[in-house]
């Protein structure tokens, strides 16, 4: 049987790593040309998956022009809810199906400063509504690891375009798992910073108090490399922190001997067959110098409800906004899942209601703070399962009001409280080609220590497809 | 028993803003009633003392100065690209106000 798990050729650059192409242009072993050609030649391959709604077609001339820049003209894939300047952004929703933004987000200026080329614009959730990207207006994206199954979301197009190498590294937005989970089903890195270290300016807001932009990559290392150009205050996001950006790729090699990790959720049942399947993984974290403990956390099943309705309420707000009077069409176009959200929302934000639902949630947020707080006392990083299984099959969704919830439930109590966390690839299936996904927290700006153990455990073992056997 | 029926959906539907087709209200009752169930658990856990967490940046009265950044502006052309109705360089807006 062929081995079907390694994305990286020698002689494919569209396979190869933003680290890896950094280093070929430098040394002149390729060309932005033959970079590019081979990334168009994966796009028009894997026009089934339905990953790219939009594509620019400049992007050869803006990749000469960034050359010389940190990300040297490489093609970047962006999740279509960051506006794009002349190029459509439509949040797979048919309301913005002919928004041409004259503007671009913070996110995708600060890509272009680094010398990145926005390649094109990547399928999600309507309004990244959901954790499969089946709810798009403009139909699902499929998993380029084996595509009877979903990519996962809301980010699905975006993991999906690192997964199937139609790019060399992606943007998308988490709100809660929106980057994690979508990464663990496709079986790529994704990496979710604190709220407020990247700036949600020209981003459509979902839940404006969790929405957090981040890199989607082939590696550690390649995320870390994109997040050093995205992340850092925005005068026009009064929610980024004026914090200086760490120099993640610097604390990469640094390891996680004696570092304390926590293994969360390892006593929940319904994840016993998964846990199963990664009980080697965290002893590697072990043979790395590290101590992992299993610990007792606040039940994430709260979690659900506190997102569910804190997310509802916000989306009642910041949907409001589409009137189709400057922009977009008219609110008819909403389809079945915005409707639902936006109604449940303004359900429970209404008087009298409000205080038995939106203020219960926000207390019991309150309470998953001090629960972090508490193990962040005794332990550097907390790791566990990204998502309770493996990727669900196409149709999954249909008749599932809460799918995305419950596929999210691991990540949630992390995204409500404003925690960094990384999914790293831990365990392939060899049957379906299907990946199980780990996920590291790190307290409040700790995205360092997080990208040490993660970049530790990818060195150490073999899931990772990028990998360059030696 | 149930929380939700067609007045209430029509209601919500109303203060939302969003269209609903016939039949519509009933679905929309069961999915709301089976997400109540879900978060439902939240009545176990006891809040009384617990302060509420709004948001989790902890920045308080972000300012910025009150200048006008020309680059920032759009011309009215640009301003008015993507609506579809307009009426001498202004967006056109539904009549909202009955002509009585």
């Amino acid at each position: 049987m062929a081995d079907t798990h390694k994305n990286y050729h020698p002689d494919l650059p569209n396979t190869w790593t933003l680290a890896r192409a950094r280093q070929a242009l430098a040394n002149k072993e390729v060309t932005l040309e033959e970079i590019y050609t081979a990334v168009d030649k994966a796009v028009a391959q894997t026009n089934n998956l339905n990953i790219y709604l939009a594509r620019d077609t400049k992007t050869l001339t803006k990749a000469h022009q960034r050359a010389e820049l940190p990300l040297s003209g490489l093609p970047i894939a962006v999740k279509d809810n960051f506006c794009t300047k002349d190029l459509t952004t439509t949040a797979s929703s048919n309301v913005l199906r002919e928004f041409i933004p004259p503007f671009d987000s913070t996110v995708v200026s600060k890509l272009e400063q680094g010398g990145g080329v926005i390649l094109g614009k990547t399928n999600l959730d309507a309004w990244a509504h959901g954790s499969s990207t089946e709810t798009s207006d403009f139909g699902r994206t499929l998993n380029p690891r084996s595509p009877d199954y979903l990519p996962g979301g809301s980010s699905g197009g975006s993991t999906a375009a690192v997964a199937a190498d139609t790019c060399i590294a992606a943007i998308g937005s988490e709100t809660a798992g929106s980057i994690r989970q979508p990464a663990a089903w496709c079986g790529v890195v994704g990496l979710k910073p604190t709220y407020g270290r990247c700036s949600r300016f020209g981003v459509a807001a979902m839940a404006s108090s969790t929405d957090s932009p981040g890199p989607i990559a082939k590696t550690v290392e390649d995320a870390c490399l994109v997040f050093e150009q995205i992340a850092g205050h925005d005068p026009y996001d009064s929610t980024t922190a004026n914090q200086p950006v760490p120099k993640l790729t610097e604390q990469l090699n640094k390891g996680v001997k004696g570092l304390k990790i926590g293994w969360l959720y390892s006593d929940i049942q319904e994840l016993s067959a998964s846990h199963k399947l990664i009980e080697k993984e965290l002893a590697v974290f072990e043979s790395l110098g590290a101590r992992v403990e299993p610990i007792k956390a606040l039940d994430p099943h709260y979690a659900v409800s506190v997102y569910t309705i804190v997310q509802r309420t916000e989306v009642s707000s910041n949907l409001g906004r589409y009137s189709g009077i400057r922009y977009g069409s008219e609110r008819s176009n909403f389809g079945n899942e915005a409707k639902r959200r936006v109604m449940l929302g303004t359900f429970t934000s209404a008087k009298g209601y409000a205080d038995k639902y939106y203020l219960t949630a926000q207390k019991v947020r309150t309470l998953f703070r001090q629960d972090f707080d508490q193990l962040f006392a005794k332990y550097d990083l907390l790791i566990g399962l990204t998502s309770p299984g493996f990727a669900k099959k196409i149709g999954a969704t249909e008749g599932q009001a809460m799918f995305g919830e419950l596929e999210d439930m691991l990540l949630e109590p992390s995204s409500i409280t404003g925690l960094p966390g990384l999914n790293v690839p831990c365990y392939r299936d060899p049957l379906t080609n299907l990946y199980l996904g780990l996920n590291i927290i790190a307290p409040m700006w700790r995205e360092d220590l997080m990208v040490r153990a993660g970049h530790a455990y990818e060195q150490a073992t073999e899931w990772n497809s990028w990998r360059i056997d030696k | 028993m149930s929380q939700f029926d067609s007045a209430l959906v029509q209601h919500i539907a109303n203060l939302a803003n969003i269209p609903l087709k016939p039949g519509e209200d009933k679905k929309l009752a069961e999915e709301f009633e089976s997400t109540l169930k879900v978060i439902a658990n939240l009545k176990k856990l006891d809040t009384s003392q617990v302060k509420p967490t709004y948001q989790v940046g902890e920045l308080e009265n972000v300012w910025r100065d009150d200048v006008v950044e020309k680059k920032r502006m759009f011309t009215q052309e640009e301003a008015l690209a993507n609506a579809t109705n307009t009426h001498k360089g202004f967006f056109a807006v539904p009549q909202i106000i009955d002509k009585g």
